[in-house]
């Protein structure tokens, strides 16, 4: 795999069948599901419990705005994804390119992801710092190296946006 | 980005005294001890507020920084220092003022996926 900036996008080149279909699950990552720890991250209190006005307003009409929030963000980043519908060739090496305006749209998905999957997960300190764990064990380990995967791509736009700057 | 406090319905604390001062009370209703309630809530609209942010393992720290330098406009400097204590402390405090202001900060941090919240000082 190989990312580099070509002009006004981000091109991820040579990505084998496995990378990307991690890519393509980022926009079902995001999503708490039947996951109420995942559920819980994405959307926490704002104020301790005794605050509980201040809650239950939050919950009323800020939560269904960060949703919307954050499924307009897992929308643009799901369209970016239909590139990687190789259907000629299933299994050859793709490429991805991600215009650098929707690079907010990216690192919020992938957040959201990596968020989620942690949260379900409940993956310790300790599981978060093993970069080295193979993804091949387990699907818990699978998805630890999910969120590691989709922290590299964070690091990445971050790092290019701050070029762009 | 999110225009939850424009377009809320609830009539916040200050709103809710300036229409009380408006309303025509009668003379014989002057001496009832409604000021010292009005007073009661100014002084409970001008407590500051802090907006605080909390460790969690997974927000990459170059991430938290651009949050913060977004947010509140901070410098890159300032940024990766409440960013550090945040990684260190397990807790910053990014601002403190008005509540209205805090919790309009905390819903965009919220929106940015940090945990954040808004504690009353003292």
């Amino acid at each position: 795999m190989e990312i580099c900036r070509q002009d006004e996008a981000l091109e991820i080149r040579e990505l084998d069948p496995f990378l990307a279909e991690l890519l393509r699950q980022i926009p079902e990552s995001a999503q708490p599901k039947d996951s109420p720890a995942a559920e819980e991250r994405l959307f926490s209190p704002p104020a301790v419990p005794e605050e509980k006005v201040l809650r239950a307003e939050w919950k009323l009409y800020v939560v269904p705005e960060l949703r919307r929030l954050f499924q307009s963000a897992t929308e643009t980043v799901r369209q970016d994804l239909q590139q990687l519908r190789c259907t000629d060739k299933p299994f050859a090496n793709c490429t991805l390119r991600i215009p650098m305006a929707h690079a907010d749209a990216w690192l919020s998905a992938l957040n959201q992801a990596r968020l989620a999957i942690a949260a379900t997960n409940q993956f310790s300190d300790h599981e978060l710092c093993d970069a080295y764990r193979s993804p091949l064990g387990s699907r818990r380990d699978l998805s630890l190296f999910q969120v590691n995967f989709y922290g590299f791509l964070q690091e990445f736009l971050l790092r290019e946006m701050e070029g762009s700057g | 980005m999110l225009n939850f406090f424009m377009n809320r319905p609830r009539q916040d604390k200050a709103a809710r005294c300036a229409a009380l001062s408006v309303i025509h009370v009668p003379h014989s209703a002057v001496e009832m001890p409604t000021i010292e309630k009005q007073e009661t809530t100014s002084e409970e609209i001008a407590m500051p507020w802090n907006v605080v942010v909390h460790n969690d393992p997974i927000n990459l720290m170059s991430y938290v920084t651009m949050v913060f330098q977004r947010v509140f406009g901070y410098p890159r400097e300032r940024a990766e220092k409440h960013m550090l204590e945040v990684h260190h402390n397990g807790r910053s405090i990014l601002w403190s003022g008005m509540r209205e202001r805090a919790e309009l900060y905390v819903q965009q941090l919220h929106g940015y996926l940090l945990l954040a919240t808004v504690e009353k000082i003292g």
